[in-house]
């Protein structure tokens, strides 16, 4: 189709484009220059990095000099697969009980337990806060898990909701026609069909932990504090290049978790959805 | 009639057949499946944030004496005016310019082959994935005195003196832009891939231009994703703590900070559950409003 290209569809393809082409630059570069700046041979973040080394990286490992980080990425990870854990049993759970029960008050419960995605965090971080401490605890990580899994529950309530809205009825009549009992059919038709939106959640979810500031803040202390919180103290403080290696660790990580959920759960799909 | 209907509705309640009696039950309390969940919610979430609002109405920080001292004293207090209208602001700005160059790449997306579009997702949750820390660190490298802008600049000889842009407005919202903006892409994605690839061609063959076609077409039918990302861009860049903290620096006050400051430094839990509370109640009426002009508009579109 050889359509007469006008002024303003080349001014559409410039301006467009051009922003597009602006927004994937904006979204790529600062990934690109932490990853480069890790590799400095200086004590500096200046840029462009001198020199080429694994200098900070092997302070990063060094287990007595990055001992607190170490600490604190343990904290972190602890945090987040116990909350994640709970957060499975008790989302899926419930949206069982939830997603397909059209009455008013079900569709409410399941618009309450999304709340604490709209809350901000750190009113959610005080309020644990205040709440905990009135009653006598002291911070530890079993409040964090706590904390978390309140704030990361959400997501695998809606992935795994969305999973069930579209599992088709019939299967489950037909299940139950046949003779199988409720268990038996939510063991051998329900959760295997659910299964790819329960680990999207999941997936989801440990990574909020992991990246939560909010809750962190306000239930952590100088031991039990998470990675996030650490590296704050450490921008906040000197600007110690080994942030920069920790970010390194952490770009890395992620990109092969994301290859990772893209193969087995096609993620990147199921966010767009 | 409903009675005689209901006899032969399959799925209508038949419990008066004896053989599905006991299963009408177990379905009857499939929602009791959801009370674990409700409990932990009532007894985490709920009773901690009802404690917060308890708070709030006590005068000193020693939580003894009740009254209404703390909101008096928070909103007698000019300054706290201010903290509010800045991070109101900054959400605004930080929306604006995640609609100006995130709408283009959400277009660019659908012009794609779906090959690319692949790819080009994953560049998009990618960041997603990135802990707020890491891409907040990534703008101080980008945007510090030795840092990238400031070096191509005066490489080009642009300038000749590092311009400041950690702890200003302008590097705060620069770095919220590209922090909030897997926040805007997906809804926006999400929404406009499933437009009728069909109505752009018939807008292009009855002769529109494709600006047209972008704003009588396209943009009216990707409101709600639009309005989505919006809303959840907003939400997220008026309570960033560390973005704020670390790029905006100490003289950029907005109401995290303030929040963070009264209750883990100066220890007045009552002003900072006023202050949060007013967080919430801020950032939230912005967003039901939005949400509402949001339907409204795709209201029109219907009706």
């Amino acid at each position: 189709m050889a359509r007469h290209r006008s002024f303003g569809d080349i001014s559409y393809g410039f301006v467009v484009g051009g922003l597009a082409t602006l927004a994937v630059f904006i979204i790529v570069t600062p990934v690109v220059v932490v990853l480069m700046t890790s590799f400095t041979e200086g004590r500096s973040l200046k840029f462009p990095p001198t020199g080429f080394s694994f200098g900070w990286y092997e302070q990063l490992f060094d287990a007595s000099q990055s001992r607190q980080i170490h600490k604190a990425a343990f904290n972190s990870l602890e945090v987040a697969c116990f909350s994640t854990l709970f957060g499975v049993v008790l989302a899926t759970l419930a949206s069982l009980g939830l997603a397909r029960d059209r009455r008013k008050m079900a569709r409410f419960a399941d618009n309450f337990f999304m709340s604490p995605l709209v809350l901000p965090g750190i009113t959610f971080g005080l309020a644990a806060l205040v709440y905990f401490s009135t009653l006598g605890f002291r911070p530890s990580l079993d409040l964090m898990i706590a904390g978390h899994l309140m704030v990361t529950m959400p997501f695998i309530l809606r992935t795994t909701t969305a999973s069930l809205s579209q599992l088709d009825p019939a299967l489950l009549d037909s299940s139950r026609s046949l003779g199988a009992s409720w268990l038996y059919t939510l063991r051998r038709v329900t959760l295997p069909l659910i299964a790819p939106g329960i680990a999207a959640g999941a997936f989801l979810a440990f990574m909020a932990s992991i990246d939560n500031v909010p809750v962190s803040l306000f239930l952590s202390n100088a031991r039990t504090d998470t990675l996030p919180i650490r590296m704050w103290g450490m921008m906040e403080a000197t600007l110690d290049v080994r942030v920069a290696a920790v970010s390194g660790v952490l770009i890395a990580s992620a990109f092969l978790l994301m290859l990772i959920m893209e193969w087995t759960v096609g993620l990147t799909r199921r966010m767009r959805d | 009639m409903s009675v005689s209907t209901a006899a032969y509705d399959p799925s209508g309640p038949a419990g008066h057949l004896p053989s599905r009696a006991g299963e009408a039950k177990l379905r009857l309390d499939e929602w009791q499946l959801a009370l674990p969940l409700a409990l932990a919610f009532a007894a985490l979430f709920v009773a901690p944030l009802l404690l917060l609002v308890g708070v709030s109405f006590f005068n000193d920080d020693k939580i003894t004496q009740a009254g209404f001292g703390s909101w008096i004293k928070f909103f007698g207090d000019p300054f706290n005016y201010k903290v509010i209208g800045d991070t109101l602001l900054l959400g605004v700005k930080t929306v604006c310019t995640t609609v100006l160059i995130g709408y283009p790449l959400a277009l660019v997306y659908l012009d794609l082959p779906a090959r690319l579009q692949r790819v080009l997702l994953f560049i998009i949750v990618l960041p997603l994935l990135l802990s707020v820390v890491v891409r907040t660190f990534a703008w101080i490298v980008v945007l510090g005195r030795e840092g990238m802008v400031n070096q191509v600049l005066q490489g080009l000889g642009i300038i000749s003196e590092p311009l400041r842009l950690l702890q200003t407005e302008l590097g705060l919202v620069i770095s919220l832009t590209q922090i909030e903006m897997p926040l805007m892409l997906l809804p926006l994605i999400s929404v406009m891939s499933r437009l009728d690839p069909n109505l752009r061609d018939a807008s292009a063959a009855l002769g529109a231009s494709r600006w047209r076609t972008l704003f009588t077409v396209i943009l009216p039918l990707s409101m709600p994703g639009l309005v989505a990302g919006c809303l959840l861009v907003f939400a997220s860049s008026t309570t960033a703590f560390i973005s704020q903290t670390v790029i905006g620096g100490v003289r950029l006050i907005y109401l995290p900070l303030l929040i963070w400051q009264q209750s883990l430094v100066v220890y007045n839990w009552p002003l900072a559950a006023v202050a949060s509370l007013s967080l919430v109640v801020s950032v939230l009426s912005v967003i039901a409003a939005l949400s509402y002009l949001g339907r409204r508009s795709s209201g029109h579109l219907h009706g």
